[in-house]
């Protein structure tokens, strides 16, 4: 498409859109298409940028975050988590370490055995809490030096947790994305069809336009024009309503977990502002290559 | 201008019009005459190239209309003026931009042309009806804003298919006397026309040369008319 082209395509000519005919379902049909797709497109953006955050935060989160667990008899415990104390302390990478009280304990488990559980009684075995910095430890030259110094330390690091949520996670986020492609190559479907019924509902006047010396690219330009507003004006219309929607959902919180916090954050908020150019865009290629092809058809 | 050189047109495997040629030279005021059905239109839309010859060479200002691209086929139409039998508009516009459309087309617009328009309007006696759409005309005041259409670049050629077929005697002779006159200012004419007592009419105003379509070839004609 030569610059020439596309200026004759996008400079507002209100004489040469008037010679196309004001139309009645195409027009309805452009602009609630728009409107659906752009509604729908705010909801997946909106998924997609949580799906995002979930996974950066799930990723991150479980990463600092590891266990160290002492099975030790009863007479070695305390011993053994003075070493490991000492050992996790001198760990490159280790921000934090502490072990947990018996109250701590007795706390985490009250929830299957009941609050009166008489922890002294059973071999529970001491648990301690490890933050890591940035960079993180090696977990694997960790797991080598307390197999070798505290036989009864086992070092949970939450991988066999966190990779699958994360994975999880990074899934739902190609899904939403790959749900906008879909919602723009159906936007570019129907517009595509639309402007096809109205280049052939137009057929006579087309001839007139061309009969009287206009270029195709005069023709086309009153066409995509039509569609390319109406698209815009469509989709601005669905991402307000869509934005309605999204801040209509339940703010993030602890106890709703994954299904809260689905809305945008900060200059995310800005994102949707988006669709309605790229709605116009697909609109503005689509009905040009329906133009093109059906001036053809009809020479 | 536009000459036609052994054309020949067929369509569905049958020959409609074979070995015609013909000059329209520059000034030049010519009848194209024939019963209905004879394929005057066909000629007309030859030469302005809604069709293509199948045979044959259609050259206009020298080009071969076969060889020009649509865009350049736009360029070559804005230079012809072309009155169809059924005067066709563009409903949904008043009059006024429905004559003023080759210029809009052509980027010209109507800025600086409403003077020559309201003239033009004024010549074909439509000042009064610029503002109606194309369906609340008569047949004649169709006929005269196709025509103003056809003028209002100032084409060097105009084709007039039929112009006079659905109006009255005083209204056909009106639209003869504005076609003479566009002759007088240096332009070329070509009229399809079978209403023989508008060619003699015309031939006692302005030198005209006669052509006939018969059986798919054309002849001179005039010493009958």
């Amino acid at each position: 498409m030569s610059e020439g082209t596309i200026r004759t395509l996008i400079m507002v000519d209100k004489q040469a859109d008037r010679v196309v005919p004001p139309s009645g379902f195409t027009a309805q049909l452009t602009l609630f298409v728009s409107g659906a797709m752009a509604f729908l497109a705010v909801f997946a953006l909106a998924l997609s940028l949580a799906s995002g955050r979930l996974a950066d935060r799930w990723a991150s989160e479980l990463a600092r975050a590891a266990t160290l667990r002492i099975n030790a008899p009863g007479d070695q415990v305390a011993a053994q988590t003075k070493t490991a104390l000492t050992i996790l302390r001198q760990t490159p990478g280790v921000a934090e370490v502490r072990a947990l009280s018996r109250e701590e304990q007795a706390a985490l488990l009250a929830p299957w055995f009941g609050a009166d559980l008489p922890l002294d009684a059973l071999p529970v075995p001491q648990l301690i809490e490890i933050r890591g910095a940035e960079p993180g430890y090696d977990a694997q030259g960790l797991r080598l030096r307390l197999a070798a110094e505290v036989p009864g330390a086992v070092l949970d690091d939450h991988t066999r947790w966190r990779e699958p949520l994360v994975d999880a996670a990074n899934s739902l986020r190609r899904l939403a994305l790959v749900s906008i492609l879909l919602i723009g190559g159906a936007t570019a479907a129907m517009i595509t069809l639309a402007a096809n019924a109205a280049l052939a509902a137009n057929a006579q006047v087309v001839e007139v336009l061309r009969l009287v010396g206009a270029r195709d690219r005069y023709i086309a330009g009153a066409f995509v024009r039509r569609f390319t507003l109406r698209a815009l004006i469509g989709a601005a219309v669905g991402v307000v309503l869509g934005m309605a929607g999204v801040m209509l959902l339940p703010e993030a919180t602890d106890e709703g977990g994954f299904l809260t916090g689905l809305g945008f954050q900060g200059l995310g908020w800005l994102l949707p502002l988006v669709i309605p150019v790229l709605g116009a865009g697909v609109a503005f290629a689509a009905t040009w290559a329906a133009a093109r092809r059906t001036l053809k058809e009809l020479s | 201008m536009i000459e036609l050189e052994n054309v020949g047109y067929s369509y569905g495997g049958g020959e409609l019009l074979g070995d015609i040629s013909v000059d329209l030279s520059p000034g030049s005021f010519h009848f194209l005459t024939g019963p209905s059905g004879s394929g005057k239109t066909t000629l007309l839309k030859l030469c302005y190239g809604a069709l293509q010859a199948t045979a044959g060479q259609v050259m206009g200002f020298g080009q071969d209309l076969r060889k020009l691209d649509r865009d350049q086929m736009a360029l070559f139409r804005r230079r012809i003026g072309v009155v169809h039998q059924d005067c066709r508009f563009l409903d949904h516009l008043p009059l006024a931009e429905n004559i003023a459309l080759p210029l809009t087309v052509s980027g010209h617009g109507l800025a600086g042309q409403q003077d020559n328009l309201n003239e033009l309007m004024a010549w074909v006696g439509l000042t009064k009806r610029a503002g109606a759409l194309p369906p609340e005309l008569s047949g004649g005041e169709r006929q005269r804003a196709a025509l103003a259409r056809a003028v209002i670049m100032s084409p060097d050629v105009v084709l007039a298919d039929e112009p006079t077929g659905n109006v009255d005697w005083e209204m056909s002779q009106r639209l003869l006397q504005l076609l003479i006159e566009l002759n007088r200012m240096g332009k070329t004419i070509l009229i399809a026309t079978h209403d023989l007592s508008l060619i003699r009419a015309a031939k006692s105003q302005v030198q005209a040369r006669v052509l006939r379509i018969s059986n798919r070839r054309l002849q001179l004609a005039g010493a009958d008319l």
